[in-house]
C-alpha cells in the first residue's frame, strides 16, 4: 500500500500543470494580442539547440515518417533535428508531382466506389524482420474508404494500395506481425454486411442484431512485399480501435481495443460510454491463419480494388478482387478471447518482451496493465465470465497484472525505451508520463504543448526499441508559434529520453494531423536510396529513349506524343495538327541518367496537374483542348540554367481542319 | 639472359594486358551542383565514366558551350590502339624468347615512342574538343576555350577539372620499366660471356 502522502506528490505535477495551464489561458484572454506560448520554456534543456543541431550538409540519425492524418500522405523528417525531407503522397492526389493526376498512377486511387482521391492516413508501420523494422516498405492505413497502403523505401514512393471489404473507417490498421507475414487491419465502424461484399439497407434501430466488425488479414510477399487479403475475421459489432502485435512469448497474438461494446449506434459520444468495461480483444492470428489454411474458412462474394504499380513500365494497375475468405470466432475455438478493459479504451501497446499488454483508457483513472502469462493460465483454467457471440469472456482480474496509478488524465498511448519504461501519452493532461514496468510507478513527467495523441519512440513499438528519443505529437498548438489564422498547424516535439529525466529539445510544426509515426536508424534506409531510374529497364509502352525516335501520331481522335526532355530541350517542341476535341497524350520520357534532374511538364488550360518526371521515366499528362490556338508548354522543374528555355508550343486547329499531324525540334522534320 | 631476365621480360609484356582491364587516362570534373563528381575514363579501345550515365552527363554539360558531343565511335584510335598493344604484347614476349638484348632495348624504345604519341594525340583532341566550339552556343565567354588539362587541374567556368594517368598507363609505365631493368641487369651476362670467350 502506497501511503496518501505519496498519492498526492505523484499526482502534484500534474494539477500543478493543469492549473498552469488554465491560468495561461485565462491570460490570453485578457491580452489584446497574440503572445508567446506561456510555458515556453518550461522542461526545455539547457543545450537543447546543440542537441538538435545537424550542421549544414550533415545527415540526421534517424528517418522519421509522419502520418499526415487528413491530407492523405506522410512526411518524412529528420530527427533529431527536425528538418522535413519529403511529403510523400499516399491516399491523396498531389500536384506538386502528379500523383493521382498523371495517366500511370491515376489507378492506384480507383475503389470499388470509383476514384477517391482523398483519404485519412493515421498509422504508418515499417515492415520487419526478426521483429525489428528493417527499412523495405512502410505500410499505411486509409481510414475514411477502407484501404491499406505500402510504400517503397527505396524509392518513397506508393507502391500498392488495396481496398478493405466489409471494413467501414479502417482505423485499427495496418499491424504487421513479426516478419511481415501478416499486415492486420481492423475496422473502426461495425456496419450491416450483406454477405456479398456490400453493407446492408436496414434500419440503423437493427445495429444489435446486424452490425458487424471485420478483421482483415493481408498477407505479404516476403520478397517483393506485395499484398493479398488472406481472409477476414467476422467479430462482433463494436468499434475496433487501435491493435498491437505480441513480441516474443506473445508473438502468435494481436491484441486489438474495442468500444462501443454497448452497441449503440448513434450518439456514441453517451452511447458508447455507458459500459464501464470495454473489451481488448486478443486474436491468435497464427491459429487464425491455421484455421483459414484448413478449411474453416467460408467464402462469401466481394467487390473491391486491388492497385499496384509496376516496377518497370511505372504503371499502375487496378485489379478487381471477387471473393473474400472469412472465419466465424464460434467456430473456431481458442482463436479470440475478450479481456474486459476500462471504458473505451483507446491504445493497447505490447512491452518488448512480450509479457505486459498496456492499455491506454482515455476515460480511465488508471492505466491497466495485463499479463500475457496470466493469460495463458486463464484459458488453460478457463476463468471465464461468460462469452460473446462464441467468444469467451475472462474474469479482468485473472489476467491483470497491476494497474499504473494516478497516471494522469486522458491516458493514450504507450511506447517503451527497452529499459525497463513505458511513456504514456496524456491528451486531457497534455502531459507524457514515464513510469517503471517493474513496479508501474510514475518516475517523471513532460508537459507538451497541447494535447498530445500518440507518442513514438523509434522501434519503440517492436522487441528492440532504440530508446534515445521520443517525439510528442500535439493535436492544438494555439499560442506556440507565430498566428496564421484560424488554421493553426498541428506540432512535433522532440524528448531526450536517454537519461532518468526526459529533456524537452525541440519543437517542430508538422504538415497537417501526425497521428501516428515511425522512426528508422538512417542507415537501414538511405544506402537503398534510388538515384534515378535505369533508362535501359523503363519499359513503359509510350517510352522512347532517344530523340530520333520521338513522334506524334493520331489514332481518330486520340493524339498520342511521345516526347523526350533532357537539359535544356523538349523533343519535339513544336507540334502541329490537333485538332479541338482531341484527347492528347504527352508520353513525356526524362532521358536524363543523372541524379536530382528531374523534368516537368505542363501545358496552358490542362485541367489536371504537371507531371514531375524521374530521370529514366516516362509519364503521361491528358489534355483535350477545347479552343484553336497556339498553346505554350514548358518545363517545370528548375532543370538547368536554360531551363526558362526548356519550352515549346503546340498548335490547335479546328475540328475538320486539313493541318496535318507535324513535329519538330529545332529543324522541321516531315510530316508524320 | 638468364632465365630470370626472360621472366622479367615476359611480365613486362604481359603488364600491358592492364590496359584492356583498367583505364589509362581519367578526367575529374567537380563543380558546385555534383559534390560526388563526375569522371569520364579514357581506355584503349572505349570511353566510359565512372557511372552509366557519365558520358551524357559530360555532354549535356558540354553542349551549353557548344562542345561536340564525345562519342566513342568519333574515335579512330580506339578501334586501332587494341591492336597496337597486342602487337607489343606479342613482340615483348618473343623478345624474351629470343633473349637478345638489343631487341629488349628497341622494344622500349619503341614503347616509349608509341606512349609519347599516344599522349600527344590524347592533347590534339582535348585540344580540338576545348576550342572546336559551336559558334550557335548558348553561352559564349568571349575569348574562352575549353581544352581540359592534359595532367594535373584547371578551371573552366563552373568546374574544376583534374585530369590523371590511371592504372591502365601504369601498365605502359611497368612494362617500360621492367624491360629497363631487364636490359639494364642483362648487360653483365653478355660481358661475362664476352670475358669467357677470351679466356678460351
Amino acid at each position: 500500500m502506497k501511503s496518501l502522502f505519496t498519492t498526492i506528490k505523484k499526482a502534484a505535477p500534474a494539477a500543478v500543470f493543469t492549473l498552469a495551464l488554465a491560468g495561461g489561458a485565462v491570460l490570453q484572454g485578457c491580452s489584446s494580442g497574440p503572445g508567446e506560448g506561456s510555458a515556453t520554456a518550461a522542461g526545455v534543456a539547457s543545450d537543447a539547440a546543440q542537441a538538435v543541431y545537424v550542421a549544414p550538409g550533415k545527415h540526421d540519425e534517424y528517418y522519421a515518417f509522419l502520418s499526415g492524418g487528413f491530407n492523405g500522405q506522410m512526411s518524412v523528417y529528420g530527427l533529431p533535428s527536425g528538418r522535413l525531407l519529403k511529403i510523400m503522397p499516399v491516399f491523396t492526389q498531389h500536384g506538386e508531382n502528379g500523383y493521382g493526376y498523371n495517366e500511370e498512377s491515376k489507378a492506384m486511387l480507383n475503389t470499388s466506389h470509383g476514384f477517391v482521391p482523398w483519404d485519412d492516413l493515421h498509422h504508418p508501420k515499417l515492415s520487419r524482420t526478426n521483429g525489428m523494422t528493417d527499412g523495405r516498405w512502410l505500410f499505411a492505413n486509409g481510414n475514411n474508404t477502407p484501404r491499406v497502403a505500402r510504400v517503397d523505401l527505396s524509392t518513397f514512393e506508393t507502391v500498392e494500395i488495396m481496398e478493405i471489404p466489409n471494413s467501414a473507417g479502417n482505423h485499427c490498421s495496418p499491424y504487421p506481425t513479426d516478419n511481415n507475414e501478416y499486415v492486420i487491419a481492423g475496422t473502426r465502424f461495425s456496419v450491416p454486411l450483406d454477405m456479398k461484399g456490400g453493407t446492408a439497407d436496414v434500419s440503423m434501430d437493427e445495429y444489435k442484431d446486424k452490425f458487424r466488425g471485420s478483421i482483415s488479414f493481408i498477407k505479404v510477399d516476403q520478397e517483393k512485399g506485395d499484398m493479398e487479403l488472406d481472409f477476414q475475421i467476422l467479430v462482433p459489432g463494436f468499434d475496433y480501435d487501435l491493435a498491437n502485435g505480441g513480441k516474443g512469448p506473445s508473438s502468435d497474438w494481436v491484441f486489438f481495443t474495442t468500444y462501443n461494446t454497448e452497441r449503440s449506434g448513434s450518439l456514441k459520444e453517451l452511447g458508447a460510454s455507458q459500459n464501464d468495461r470495454d473489451y481488448l480483444a486478443a486474436v491468435n492470428w497464427k491459429l487464425a491463419a491455421k484455421y483459414a489454411a484448413e478449411g474453416k474458412a467460408k467464402e462469401m462474394p466481394a467487390y473491391y480494388y486491388h492497385n499496384k504499380m509496376d516496377k518497370d513500365t511505372h504503371i499502375a494497375k487496378s485489379t478487381i478482387k471477387k471473393t473474400v475468405r472469412y472465419l466465424l470466432p464460434e467456430d473456431c475455438p481458442g482463436m479470440m478471447y475478450l479481456i474486459p478493459a476500462p471504458k473505451s479504451p483507446h491504445g493497447i501497446d505490447v512491452d518488448p518482451s512480450g509479457e505486459h499488454m498496456v492499455v491506454s483508457g482515455k476515460l480511465a483513472a488508471t492505466i491497466p496493465v495485463f499479463s500475457f502469462s496470466k493469460m495463458q493460465d486463464a484459458i488453460k483454467n478457463k476463468s471465464f465470465d461468460g462469452e460473446i457471440n462464441g467468444i469467451p469472456v475472462f474474469k479482468y482480474e485473472s489476467v491483470l497484472k497491476a494497474e499504473v496509478p494516478e497516471p494522469g488524465l486522458g491516458p493514450l498511448h504507450t511506447e517503451f525505451d527497452g529499459k525497463g519504461n513505458a511513456y504514456t501519452s496524456m491528451f486531457v493532461s497534455s502531459e507524457i508520463v514515464k513510469w517503471k514496468l517493474s513496479d508501474f510507478t510514475v518516475v517523471d513527467r513532460m508537459p507538451v504543448y497541447y494535447s498530445v495523441g500518440h507518442l513514438m519512440i523509434p522501434g519503440g513499438d517492436t522487441h528492440t526499441p532504440d530508446g534515445k528519443y521520443l517525439v510528442a505529437m500535439n493535436k492544438i498548438t494555439k499560442d506556440r508559434y507565430l498566428p496564421t489564422g484560424p488554421e493553426l498547424a498541428h506540432s512535433a516535439q522532440l524528448i531526450d529520453i536517454s537519461g532518468e529525466k526526459m529533456r524537452m529539445l525541440l519543437d517542430f510544426p508538422t504538415v497537417a494531423e501526425p497521428h501516428y509515426a515511425q522512426a528508422i536508424k538512417a542507415e537501414k534506409v538511405a544506402p537503398n536510396s534510388v538515384k534515378f531510374y535505369d533508362l535501359a529497364k523503363n519499359k513503359h509502352p509510350h517510352a522512347v529513349k532517344k530523340e530520333a525516335d520521338a513522334s506524334v501520331t493520331r489514332e481518330g481522335n486520340v493524339v498520342r506524343v511521345k516526347m523526350t526532355a533532357i537539359r535544356s530541350h523538349m523533343t519535339p517542341d513544336n507540334i502541329e495538327g490537333v485538332q479541338v476535341g482531341d484527347t492528347v497524350l504527352f508520353h513525356v520520357t526524362n532521358l536524363e541518367q543523372d541524379w536530382d534532374v528531374p523534368h516537368g511538364f505542363a501545358v496552358m488550360g490542362a485541367n489536371t496537374a504537371e507531371t514531375l518526371i524521374m530521370p529514366g521515366a516516362t509519364q503521361t499528362l491528358r489534355w483535350v483542348p477545347k479552343k484553336a490556338g497556339v498553346f505554350p508548354f514548358y518545363c517545370t522543374d528548375f532543370c538547368s540554367a536554360l531551363h526558362q528555355e526548356m519550352q515549346g508550343y503546340i498548335r490547335v486547329s479546328p475540328k475538320g481542319s486539313p493541318v496535318p499531324i507535324s513535329f519538330s525540334t529545332g529543324k522541321k522534320k516531315p510530316a508524320a | 639472359m638468364k632465365a630470370y631476365h626472360k621472366v622479367l621480360m615476359m611480365i613486362a609484356s604481359l603488364s600491358l594486358g592492364l590496359l584492356f582491364l583498367f583505364p589509362m587516362w581519367k578526367i575529374y570534373l567537380k563543380a558546385p551542383q555534383y559534390p560526388e563528381g563526375l569522371e569520364m575514363h579514357i581506355w584503349v579501345n572505349q570511353i566510359s565514366g565512372d557511372t552509366d550515365g557519365a558520358i551524357q552527363n559530360f555532354n549535356i554539360l558540354n553542349h551549353y558551350i557548344g562542345m561536340e558531343p564525345i562519342h566513342a565511335d568519333s574515335f579512330a584510335e580506339l578501334k586501332i590502339m587494341p591492336y597496337i598493344v597486342i602487337f607489343f604484347m606479342v613482340a615483348g614476349i618473343l623478345v624474351a624468347l629470343l633473349g637478345n638484348r638489343k631487341l629488349v632495348l628497341s622494344w622500349v624504345v619503341l614503347l616509349m615512342i608509341g606512349g609519347a604519341v599516344g599522349i600527344a594525340d590524347f592533347y590534339m583532341w582535348l585540344n580540338k574538343f576545348g576550342t572546336n566550339l559551336d559558334p550557335t552556343a548558348p553561352i559564349k565567354v568571349p575569348g574562352m576555350t575549353y581544352v581540359p588539362p592534359l595532367l594535373g587541374n584547371k578551371t573552366l567556368l563552373n568546374f574544376e577539372a583534374l585530369s590523371l594517368p590511371a592504372l591502365g598507363s601504369l601498365g605502359i609505365g611497368l612494362a617500360v620499366l621492367l624491360a629497363g631493368l631487364v636490359y639494364y641487369f642483362s648487360r653483365n651476362t653478355v660481358q661475362v660471356k664476352t670475358a669467357k670467350k677470351v679466356m678460351v
